[in-house]
């Protein structure tokens, strides 16, 4: 770990403190979990605390996790990852905040500390379904007008439910079930972490 | 006394100024702005949701179609995203390739942009001088990759293969005679280095005739002085990046700042604006484009003398060489491998950013070991500088707006994924 990332960590530490749930140093970046009641005060002291001075939010995600690896389903499904840069002090940081309620996912908005947050979080709510509460346009961004469903859910199908077409006896555009069934060519493999090891085999 | 109302005007999709496929509900007292709400979405193609179903290697090509403006960047930052999670080493060879190609790109893209930011707002000619030194960079394209636009070159592990020996050329026919076609072939008689090299020789004397027509041109600063500022501190709350935060005078380009690949090694500088409107960004992107060139020399130097590999030698992630593989059980079955099921990436979560010619261009990467990305998400550049829209365009006139959009340089590739 470079002498950087050490003091990046060490100044999280001091300034979070327990509000930090886990620090963790991978690949060259730091990534700290946060919980929802904390999100806002920390996302706070980050921006303003002359030692961190994240000024800019670079990018802000939702993340499904039902599927993920080997134990599918374990933990909560949500998740708001944001990436801060700091412009003064030259350091990245992740953090990653889980939403408390499967159903109805749910993290603070972070629009008023950072503007740029503003369309980020549209497009969370609009490919996840993740609501941020304080922001004050939460509309679909990417998706149809009228749009139905949250697309990038992990148990929405990527072929869709609905297509469009032009109807030549109506005369119009109309929305129709798909036709199409999404095929997987390649299938999706995880290996365990032992799998091709022939020295230990 | 006749009630007055504010008037809202539909600017888009179908209007040509829009670069594109972008809805704009705009909101006017008079003739100036009061609001403005960009819809966007109409060229979504879930690309991150796409490459979650395709094997590692087999989304590349959907990076091309991002910025279709930039494509090796956008490739770029997927692949080292990719290697920085297997933590392999890219060859020297490779990383000088792409640097090289990543600043070529820089200067098809800025040429593309003051091409058709001169149309937008008055200034025909430009578009047409751009695109004669485009077609020579793209022919660059096509000379590495087999494509003039969509490459897919740059591999997890290297790029695709070697630069060529020798270039097309144009062959004699009906219309052009074999004394018409000569001195267009006269730069391509050499390897691609020398074509390029040709290139990056007569590039900063055309800058030179382009900034003669733009840069104390009345009208075009009529247009464009003043237009448009954004001050630091809302630049960096935006989170703007690229040329649209240096042109409101915050030095941060990540080629300086968090070098990658081999940009510590080359001597380039960083354009900075004073006053963050239309103009100075302008300004910057024009003095990029020269500082491009000079990284393109240097590479070009480079190239000359050092060959060697272009691609990883770990088969879990780059194929083996035909002959390797026709020879060799062990190689055969790598290529079996990395053909059907593909690369497998470790567990783990990494984000990569390279300096796009339009800003930060990220791409955050969730494995779970599996030979398919778990989740893909793509930063791009102008998503953030599109949604500062309306605090930029309030206030200006109608026309303005046009100006604003120019200088924002969106693409709407990348914008709707």
């Amino acid at each position: 770990m470079s002498a950087m990332l050490e003091a990046l960590c060490q100044n999280l530490q001091e300034h979070l403190g327990d509000r930090l749930k886990s620090i963790k140093v991978a690949l060259g970046e730091v990534t700290i979990e946060v919980a929802v009641a904390d999100y806002l005060h920390v996302m706070q002291t980050l921006r303003d605390e002359p030692q961190l001075a994240f000024d800019e939010l670079i990018d802000l995600c939702g993340v499904d996790y039902s599927t993920y690896g080997h134990e599918p389903g374990k933990g909560p499904r949500f998740a708001a990852v944001t990436h801060l840069l700091s412009v003064a002090t030259n350091r990245r940081l992740r953090v990653r905040c889980f939403a408390a309620a499967d159903d109805f996912p749910a993290v603070p908005s972070v629009t008023a500390i950072w503007n740029s947050a503003d369309w980020f979080e549209r497009e969370a709510f609009d490919l996840y379904g993740i609501v941020f509460p304080g922001h004050e346009d939460l509309r679909r961004i990417l998706t149809d007008y009228g749009f139905i469903g949250h697309p990038f859910r992990k148990d929405f199908p990527i072929s869709g439910y609905v297509e469009m077409r032009y109807d030549p006896e109506q005369q119009r555009v109309i929305y129709q079930p798909v036709t199409i069934e999404p095929r997987e060519i390649t299938p999706r493999i995880v290996r365990e972490a032992t799998y091709g090891d022939t020295d230990n085999a | 006394m006749p009630e007055l109302r504010n008037f809202t005007l539909n600017f888009g999709p179908q209007h040509p100024a829009a670069h594109g496929v972008l809805r704009m509900v705009l909101e006017l007292d008079g003739e100036v702005v009061v609001r403005a709400d960009p819809h966007i979405g109409l060229l979504h193609r879930a690309t991150e949701k796409l490459a979650e179903t395709r094997t590692w290697i087999q989304s590349v090509p959907y990076m091309d179609r991002l910025d279709y403006m930039s494509m090796m960047c956008n490739e770029h930052a997927y692949c080292m995203a990719i290697e920085r999670l297997l933590q392999i080493e890219v060859p020297i060879r490779a990383q000088y390739i792409r640097v090289m190609f990543d600043e070529i790109t820089r200067i098809l893209n800025h040429l593309l942009w003051v091409g058709c930011h001169g149309l937008d707002v008055g200034a025909m000619t430009m578009v047409l001088y751009a695109f004669r030194e485009r077609e020579d960079l793209v022919d660059a394209y096509e000379a590495v990759s087999g494509a003039r636009m969509h490459a897919a070159y740059y591999r997890p592990g290297g790029v695709y293969r070697d630069l060529p020996d020798r270039m097309s050329q144009y062959q004699e026919s009906k219309w052009k005679s074999a004394a018409q076609i000569r001195p267009f072939n006269e730069a391509r008689s050499g390897s691609l280095l020398d074509f390029l090299d040709d290139f990056a020789s007569r590039f900063p004397k055309l800058l030179d005739e382009y900034e003669t027509l733009l840069t104390d041109n009345r009208i075009w600063k009529q247009r464009l002085v003043d237009v448009g500022i954004v001050t630091p501190e809302r630049a960096l709350q935006r989170g703007f990046s690229g040329p649209m935060l240096r042109g409101s005078g915050i030095a941060w380009d990540l080629r300086k700042k968090q070098p990658y690949e081999v940009y510590d090694r080359l001597d380039f500088d960083i354009p900075v604006g004073v006053t963050g409107d239309s103009y100075d960004r302008y300004l910057v992107r024009m003095e990029e484009m020269r500082q491009s060139n000079r990284i393109l020399k240097q590479c070009i130097d480079w190239l000359r003398q050092n060959p060697g590999p272009v691609m990883s030698d770990n088969h879990k992630v780059a194929p083996p060489d035909r002959e390797a593989m026709k020879s060799n059980m062990e190689e055969l079955i790598h290529h079996f491998k990395l053909c059907t099921e593909g690369i497998h990436v470790p567990e783990g979560e990494v984000y990569s950013a390279v300096e796009h010619p339009k800003g930060e261009f990220g791409v955050y990467l969730v494995s779970d070991g599996a030979n398919k990305p778990y989740r893909l998400k793509i930063r791009a550049p102008g998503y953030v500088h599109l949604s500062a829209m309306n605090e930029m365009a309030r206030g200006h006139m109608l026309a303005d707006v046009v100006t604003i959009i120019g200088s924002q340089d969106i693409v709407f590739g990348e914008i709707d994924r």
